[in-house]
């Protein structure tokens, strides 16, 4: 069995789909990891396993018919991020003011997902309302690193990174609003791609910051995430900024890439992203990741791109001014908790303790951010101005993309932190969004890549492929090539480095 | 520069409908104020001619067919509510003594 839940989402399929091996035996392999090591790691709020066992059943009964399956990962077995709405399911975005709600309807991810035959083990731990870089925000624990215990799994998409990590589930769902899927992706060495913006429906997804909110794959390889890309993606009319247009093709181009020839294509190395923030094994990482490009067949250059800098401060004005709106939904009436409804209090007394209570200290914090950017005196000064550097940051993109094909860098400025070291230092902990942001405010898509551990701390590091809005193809294809150089010059892929965890008896 | 006092902050709290402690208050204090002098820095930008963006897809109306579908049945909507009465949501009272 433990040879099973170190298969990648592609050979798991193909042995499925051959009747090698039963989507019923590869989802309890996973669910008996779940059972053996999640009291360590913590990546699972809800282990879904009648739901699973039936799913795989499913695809089993089609394999046996001789039915075409529903799709190339049908009986695959997937972690669902805690932020999309599951019929039946609990979903609580990692916040005490959803406990125990169970939506009445899917989200349109989890409608395909179920659709694809795809066989959701569970809901992973999250940052509050995804508002984080480390899971700590999580009203319900924090996830840790399966490189090492005492450290953050990223966030704010930690429990679906540490899941793929600690061979929980070989694929899982993220959303990415800052670098939730890239970032727990780089500091796990796992693979997490943020598609364009409108490209993932957000129907379902519990929103954030309704502009920048996207949902995307999780998975230990490039093909892998590709795979899934394609069966989450597309036009849904239930998302009114969803993209109608076709999905790239980035299974094709992710084989295209493993044949490991780059030449003519032109990388750009953001000439920005470097400096006081960074660790130096995170640098050299990444340097050797550009001499590998370059070594592909790549012409590699330097790119300006000077409105970055103003990246982190732009978003985490418009980042907490958008939720200090959609959070007020959480008004104690119609769903979630309520707290204080006696002594003939009010709604409005009502629903002020019930947020209180409901909500933790970051979401609190950037609610009142939000709510202090948006008043009026201060709007044009701050939301205003930063809906002004959306523009220039999406001006440099264009222009850099008129030059490059994908724009590279380090996907965070270190490898994953101790836990508990920046709980009380917000800004440090934005910080970890340095590089990622960017990508969000432009709604241009971005992926992280391992590229490697950091001689420093043998720790990973993630190496970040950026491209052109609705060009996904271009950087499944640079991060393919990469993957299939790495592991020919590291003996191996990355992740088998991961260290071997103690099962909990 | 901004300077958040502790009074804003509590005037902030009130709007946001958030019924902070007082220990809560000292430390969002300290807390926001180093935000929002570190996000202030989007000023420094020259932008003046600069429009700004609120999508990154530009966005255009979308109708769809004026035909009923299927919605959630009343029993879906107050499945998940925290109180009901009737077949309807339970809500504390609306206006004050003094209305």
């Amino acid at each position: 069995m433990s040879l099973l839940i170190h298969l990648t989402a592609a050979e798991l399929a193909a042995k499925i789909h051959a009747g090698e091996v039963s989507a019923v035996e590869v989802t309890q392999a996973h669910l008996d990891r779940i059972a053996a090591i999640d009291r360590t790691v913590h990546a699972f709020l809800h282990v879904d396993t009648e739901g699973a066992l039936a799913a795989a059943r499913a695809v089993d009964e089609d394999v046996a018919a001789g039915r075409p399956v529903a799709s190339p990962l049908a009986g695959v077995p997937l972690a669902l991020k805690d932020v999309f709405t599951t019929k039946g399911i609990p979903t609580t975005v990692g916040s005490k003011i959803l406990e125990g709600w169970v939506p009445p309807y899917d989200a349109t991810v989890t409608r395909k997902l179920r659709e694809a035959g795809i066989v959701v083990l569970g809901k992973t731990n999250m940052d509050e309302f995804a508002m984080g870089s480390s899971t700590e925000n999580s009203a319900y624990g924090v996830t840790h690193n399966p490189w090492d215990l005492d450290r953050i799994p990223g966030g704010s998409g930690g429990g679906s990174s540490a899941s793929l990590a600690a061979f929980e589930a070989p694929l899982a769902i993220g959303t990415d609003t800052g670098g939730s899927i890239r970032q727990p992706g780089a500091v796990t060495g796992t693979v997490g791609v943020k598609p364009t913006y409108g490209g993932v429906s957000r129907y379902g997804l519990v929103a954030f910051s309704s502009s920048l909110d996207q949902g995307g794959p999780c998975a230990r390889t490039v093909l892998d995430a590709a795979l899934l890309h394609e069966v989450i993606a597309g036009y849904d009319p239930m998302d009114s900024t969803s993209i109608d247009e076709p999905v790239p093709p980035v299974v094709a181009a992710a084989r295209e890439g493993a044949a490991g020839d780059l030449s003519g294509v032109r990388v750009g190395v953001v000439r920005e992203f470097t400096g006081e923030w960074y660790q130096d094994g995170v640098l050299r990482s990444f340097q050797q990741a550009v001499e590998t490009l370059r070594g592909l067949g790549a012409e590699v250059v330097e790119v300006s791109c000077p409105h970055f800098d103003y990246a982190l401060p732009a978003y985490y004005l418009i980042a907490p001014s958008e939720c200090s709106s959609n959070l007020a939904r959480f008004d104690a009436m119609r769903y979630g908790l309520r707290v204080g409804d006696e002594n003939g209090n009010s709604a409005e007394q009502v629903m002020a303790l019930t947020r209180e209570a409901g909500f933790g200290e970051e979401v609190k914090r950037r609610i009142m951010i939000g709510t202090y950017a948006l008043s009026s005196g201060y709007y044009d000064a701050y939301y205003g101005q930063a809906q002004k550097v959306r523009t220039l940051i999406t001006n440099d993109f264009t222009k850099a993309f008129g030059d490059v094909d994908v724009l590279v860098s380090p996907t965070t400025p270190t490898t994953a932190f101790r836990i508990g070291e920046r709980v009380d230092d917000p800004v440090s902990m934005y910080r970890a969004d340095l590089c990622t942001i960017p990508a969000n405010l432009a709604g241009t898509p971005a992926l992280s890549v391992p590229c490697g551990l950091s001689d420093e701390d043998g720790l990973p590091v993630g190496l970040q492929v950026m491209a052109p809005a609705l060009q996904e193809q271009r950087m499944y294809r640079v991060a393919a090539a990469y993957e299939v150089a790495r592991d020919a010059a590291q003996g191996g892929p990355l992740i088998n480095r991961v260290p071997q965890l103690e099962v909990a008896r | 520069m901004p300077n958040i006092s502790r009074d804003e902050v509590a005037h902030l709290a009130r709007l946001a409908r958030l019924a902070v402690t007082d220990a809560e208050l000292d430390k969002f204090a300290g807390q926001l104020d180093v935000i929002l002098q570190s996000v202030a820095r989007v000023g420094e930008v020259a932008a003046d001619d600069i429009p700004p963006t609120s999508h990154a897809v530009p966005l255009r109306n979308v109708f769809r067919a004026d035909e009923p579908r299927p919605g959630l049945t009343q029993q879906e909507a107050l499945a998940g509510a925290p109180a009901v009465e009737e077949g309807r949501f339970r809500v504390p009272r609306i206006l004050g003594e003094e209305a």
